[in-house]
């Protein structure tokens, strides 16, 4: 390990133990805002780790996210709390192992497609579950607080961090930045590029479902069309590309400031939330084709950076 | 230039700042109310929530305010789009709570939206009183958020209710045993066909046909084909407000009319005779009104002047209500003090003049008397079944789609 990597690792553990103050010295409002942002950071990064070196837009997030609000909803009242997120992940990991065994060869448009109606999908499936045995609404009241969701989040945060940066240094995060540039390439220098794809996206997975299981109590009322709804993929989607997929750090610098413009929004213009959404997102295209990661890096390279 | 453009603008910010702040010291409340303006329940949220609350708010500054112990104090109403998003409606109910500093809020729209705020109004020490969650889980709820009380009814009654309609028709002999029964597969759908069937069957009524759709289904004919196929007595459907109107015109391309047709939600809207017109007349849905009650009477008008468009005849007059109980509290205290009017509320002895007549919290904070089943008669939509209400009127069958 390097100087420089001690370094990383060190003001990310510091910062990690400033983001765990929010609660101390935050008001109410900014813990709200810190839950908001610590659940889009952990979606996006983990995100990132699969579709940003692969190239592969998986739009499944809600389907994990989904799988793992239920996983709560249906064990809260059995299970001690802490194994839910645990429970969700090896659930989410396994979906995510079979999805893309199935799907991972298809390319390009398709998978988009396919990822998409997965999260309907699964839907489908919990609610023909739910009228086949005489399901009534489901409750998640329990004595969590905000701060310790909030905790729970950042916790799972330094697990994605952890997760990518070694992925990065191993030869799986090698041979997926191979398979990203050109699969020919990959398949005939014999990596076993399905093994290697489905493996990474089984991150995402874990990582969204684990999410999912932490929000429920802040949900309190688990239905499935709020479960899996399907914008919250595209909501992350769109902060990851924001902030760039080339870094470990590119999607939490799309998710700040996203979270942050879409509140402003929200407050100045509630009856035009999603026009000026739209309007904030083609700019973001046109200005920041490559995110802030591409931003900076041209910027170093502009006025000569110490690399 | 730029300087100086800088000072003015930052007096003249200054200025206003200060005219704002000698108003509100005043006699100002400011209300807080997040609810849908986009997402799946916006349409809902437009008929029954929003023109509701505007209303309240507009006749109570039209009267010069809430009467407190230092004089009137008008209200200001704060609006935020919650987006039909449980993350939206906590969010926004910290910026009011938080960033706005309201006084007070209003309770958000449909029951996943004011679970998932509710740990923000308990937490901060804010009254909720909601018109539109219907649940069972009163007791529970009631203990977890001691702030949250309850106007519109229980779940499992209007089920029983609408199950004791068929009933009550039987005995006189106007329907016989044979019973179709059909819901949107969610959760809603579920537990309330889950609970009418059991009613019906230790009542000794046959379920001839049974079927469930996925929510959003757009094509219902084939439910249609198999309920008629069955040939009942009765057809029961615990619809959505999407189905619920696509139900009612397949029924009326096939000529489906038992003796009885009931769907659940949006039958009370205005635009469901709107739409059917005549042809709605007989048809039986949940909730319902007292709607020859002057009381209710003037609110739809009022509600009409304002808005432009009548209100439903359920949940609106229950939104409603829940503003009414608000300002009671808070003239009885005297002033906008959360804290104290939270009390009041609690105290259970009180009692509330509304729209739906009076109203009173259990000890779970439920309201025990309220309209469960209505039907469409003479362009109306009046209650058949209530727990606790007077002015119910019989329930009639229903005589075709002419």
């Amino acid at each position: 390990m390097s100087t420089r990597e001690i370094r990383n690792l060190i003001v990310s553990a510091l910062l990690i133990g400033l983001c765990c103050l929010l609660p101390v010295y935050g008001s109410p409002y900014w813990l709200t805002m810190g839950t908001t942002i610590a659940m889009y950071a952990v979606l996006s990064t983990s995100w990132a780790l699969f579709s940003g070196p692969t190239h592969y837009i998986s739009l499944a997030t809600a389907a994990f996210f989904g799988v793992g609000t239920f996983v709560t909803g249906l064990g809260f009242q059995d299970l001690p709390f802490w194994t839910l997120p645990v429970i969700a992940a090896a659930l989410g990991a396994v979906l995510a192992a079979l999805v893309g065994m199935v799907t991972l060869r298809l390319s390009g448009v398709y998978f988009v497609i396919f990822t998409l109606g997965l999260a309907e999908m699964v839907r489908q499936v919990v609610t023909w579950v739910q009228n086949q045995t005489g399901h009534r609404g489901m409750y998640v009241l329990t004595s969590l607080t905000e701060r310790e969701i909030y905790w729970m989040l950042i916790a799972l945060a330094s697990l994605v961090f952890l997760a990518g940066w070694l992925i990065g240094r191993s030869k799986l995060g090698f041979a997926l930045r191979i398979i990203g540039n050109d699969e020919t390439v990959a398949k005939h220098s014999g990596i076993d590029t399905a093994l290697a794809k489905v493996l990474l996206f089984m991150v995402p997975g874990a990582a969204a479902a684990a999410t999912g299981a932490i929000l429920a109590p802040r949900y309190i009322y688990i239905e499935p069309s709020t479960a899996f709804a399907p914008l919250l993929s595209f909501q992350v989607v769109i902060m990851a590309l924001l902030g760039g997929t080339g870094r470990l750090w590119g999607p939490i610098a799309g998710v700040i400031p996203f979270t942050l413009l879409w509140e402003a929004i929200t407050r100045q213009a509630p009856n035009q939330t999603l026009l000026l959404l739209g309007l904030a997102f083609l700019l973001i295209v046109y200005v920041l084709p490559g995110g802030f990661v591409g931003l900076w890096d041209r910027l170093r390279r502009r006025y000569g950076g110490n690399q | 230039m730029f300087r100086r453009t800088l000072m003015t603008t930052a007096a003249v910010a200054a200025l206003a700042v200060a005219t704002l702040s000698s108003a509100s010291a005043q006699s100002l409340i400011r209300l807080g109310a997040a609810a849908p303006m986009t997402g799946p329940l916006a349409g809902g949220a437009t008929v029954t929530h929003w023109p509701a609350v505007r209303l309240w708010v507009s006749e109570v500054n039209a009267r010069g305010g809430l009467q407190l112990a230092d004089g009137p104090a008008t209200i200001e109403l704060i609006e935020y789009d919650d987006q039909t998003n449980p993350q939206q409606a906590i969010m926004a109910a910290q910026r009011l709570a938080t960033q706005d500093q309201v006084d007070f809020m209003v309770a958000p729209y449909s029951t996943g939206m004011n679970l998932a705020a509710a740990p923000v109004f308990a937490q901060l020490g804010y009254p909720m009183i909601t018109g539109t969650a219907v649940t069972d889980q009163q007791p529970e709820l009631a203990q977890q958020f001691p702030n949250m009380f309850f106007v519109l009814g229980r779940t499992s009654v209007m089920a029983e209710d609408t199950a004791h309609v068929l009933v009550d028709l039987r005995e006189r002999g106007e329907i016989g045993n044979r019973v179709a029964l059909v819901n949107v597969a969610d959760a809603f759908g579920i537990e309330m066909a889950g609970i009418s069937r059991s009613v019906l069957e230790s009542n000794g009524f046959e379920i001839v046909y049974e079927s469930s759709y996925p929510l959003g289904t757009q094509d219902l004919a084939p439910v249609i084909d198999g309920a008629k196929a069955s040939n009942p007595d009765a057809f029961i459907a615990w619809s959505y407000p999407g189905d619920t109107f696509a139900l009612t015109d397949q029924a009326i391309v096939q000529n489906f009319a038992p003796h009885v047709f009931f769907t659940a939600v949006a039958t009370a809207f205005p635009a469901y005779e709107a739409r059917f017109g005549a042809a709605a007349e007989g048809v039986l849905g949940m909730g319902g009104v007292n709607a020859d009650d002057p009381a209710f009477q003037a609110f739809a008008t009022a509600h009409t002047e304002l808005n432009g468009q009548g209100p439903d005849f359920w949940a609106s007059a229950a939104t409603y209500a829940t503003l009414e109980i608000l300002g009671q509290a808070i003239e009885a205290v005297g002033a906008p003090d959360r804290a104290a009017v939270l009390t009041y509320l609690q105290d259970r002895s009180h009692s509330y003049e509304t729209v739906l007549g009076p109203v009173s919290f259990n000890e779970n904070n439920d309201n025990e008397a309220y309209w469960t089943v209505g039907q469409w008669q003479d362009g109306v939509f009046r209650g058949v079944a209530a727990r606790g209400r007077e002015g119910a009127v019989p329930v009639q069958v229903f005589d075709g789609w002419e």
